[in-house]
């Protein structure tokens, strides 16, 4: 039976980990290669990086880090951050990256989707959303890392870029993330019961119990955290035992 | 050991040597055919377009080449698919070494009564059972590999490892020295680490 996933990632900056709480703040959580091993030592089935520094100059840093990250693990992982060219995704994806995580490049100029969909294949293009729930009950689709509203619904965009060949979508809730208070259900739910693609779950873990409700309740295909892997107040080992006891279909 | 991965216009295949190196066995990557035929094993991996990559060993004349190995060869995803007989994708003829045909996943099959749709790709972590062959050998039953594909090769005699998505479909393959596994063994942890130890084992 197809294993409900659990994805730590890593939020990369000079080479190093670090998580932003509501994405400012930010505190430094490791070295990624070590971090990399760890969790996939731990039983993690995928992992995510995400550069939020990504820029011309830093782009060999992460190149450089991908072929590290692809020596020493033997799960699949997805590199995110400022990628904004099929140029870009083919150095990443043929240092060793298993998908590329596109967004607010993707949302500009959407024919990057399509391109990538060709050149590579859907099963490497994942559509990242970062998605804030307005006073109007609607979720709206926010570019530059949380910092910029659209007034495009994150649904309508979710639909769109699955016709362009987006092969997964990672939904982060920005009212959730950083919060410890639980995954969005609500829109995750809609995300993943309604649409034909994998679902990826983000923003707001804090207990074992909310990874249970977002795969129970919201049917999300996998759930990404962040600090509470990092910090250790979450061990994957636990919270796959926690799942299974739960009758999640979990891979150990 | 000399390990010769085929270098053509769908790859992952620098995962593929990584994984490789991890085992302590050196591998190139290659398209000479010499270096091909003279390997002690080859691995033929892929990721992308059926069609396309078909055309492309047609081209480059290693359709010819990899039907006439002798040595095990071991198929990755793309790479069984392209060793059945025909894919649904584009429309392909194949290499015709396992008697299979490569389906597209039904996508207008519900999850359950509430209309939730099965989601394609089928990606992720699944359970492999029915195992045969030595590529199977010390890999109990149920346990978990990592798939990324939207086509399937159907069930045959030549199966040696089932997944059931959708359908059962074959997940690994096994004919004569032709190897293969639809799996990515090469980002299946410690299970695709032993599957492919055993591959390189096969004398």
């Amino acid at each position: 039976m197809l294993a409900k996933r659990i994805i730590p990632c890593l939020d990369i900056k000079n080479g190093r980990t670090v998580k932003g709480i509501n994405f400012e703040n930010i505190r430094d959580a490791g070295d990624p290669v070590e971090l990399a091993m760890y969790y996939s030592q731990q039983g993690a089935d995928e992992l995510v990086f995400l550069d939020i520094t990504a820029t011309v100059e830093k782009r060999k840093t992460l190149v450089d880090l991908v072929k590290k990250i692809a020596a020493n693990i033997n799960i699949p992982f997805t590199v995110g951050g400022g990628i904004s060219s099929v140029e870009n995704a083919f150095e990443l994806l043929q240092n060793g990256a298993d998908k590329i995580s596109i967004n607010t490049a993707a949302f500009k100029n959407s024919d990057l989707i399509d391109a990538m969909a060709k050149e590579f294949g859907s099963q490497c293009v994942v559509l990242a959303i970062d998605a804030k729930k307005e006073s109007d009950e609607n979720w709206y689709v926010y570019l530059n890392g949380g910092r910029s509203k659209t007034e495009t619904l994150a649904y309508d965009w979710a639909k769109k870029g699955i016709e362009l060949g987006a092969g997964e979508i990672l939904l982060t809730s920005m009212n959730n993330d950083g919060t410890k208070g639980g995954f969005a259900e609500d829109i995750t739910s809609l995300f993943s019961k309604t649409l034909a693609i994998p679902i990826i779950a983000s923003g707001g873990a804090g207990t074992m119990k909310d990874f249970a409700d977002v795969f129970l309740h919201a049917n999300a295909d996998a759930a990404l955290a962040a600090s509470v892997f990092h910090f250790g107040e979450i061990k994957i080992p636990e919270l796959k035992r926690f799942l299974s006891e739960q009758n999640i279909s979990v891979r150990f | 050991m000399n390990v010769a991965i085929i270098k053509y216009n769908a790859g992952n295949v620098q995962s593929v040597l990584y994984a490789l190196q991890r085992l302590g066995t050196m591998s190139s990557v290659t398209d000479d055919p010499d270096e091909i035929i003279s390997a002690d094993k080859v691995i033929f991996p892929g990721v992308g377009n059926a069609a396309s990559a078909m055309n492309y060993l047609k081209e480059k004349k290693l359709d010819e080449l990899i039907v006439s190995l002798r040595q095990p060869v071991l198929g990755i995803c793309l790479g069984l698919q392209l060793l059945c007989n025909s894919s649904e994708e584009g429309n392909t003829k194949c290499l015709g070494i396992f008697d299979s045909v490569v389906k597209k996943f039904d996508d207008t099959v519900f999850q359950n009564k509430n209309l939730v749709p099965y989601k394609i790709p089928h990606m992720g972590w699944n359970t492999i059972d029915h195992l045969s062959s030595p590529l199977m050998n010390g890999i109990s039953e149920d346990s978990f590999v990592y798939f990324v594909h939207s086509y399937y090769a159907q069930l045959s005699s030549e199966t040696v490892a089932t997944t059931d998505y959708i359908n059962p479909f074959s997940a690994a393959m096994h004919k004569d020295n032709f190897y293969g596994v639809q799996f990515h063994t090469e980002k299946s942890g410690l299970t695709g680490e032993q599957i492919l130890k055993n591959f390189l084992n096969i004398k």
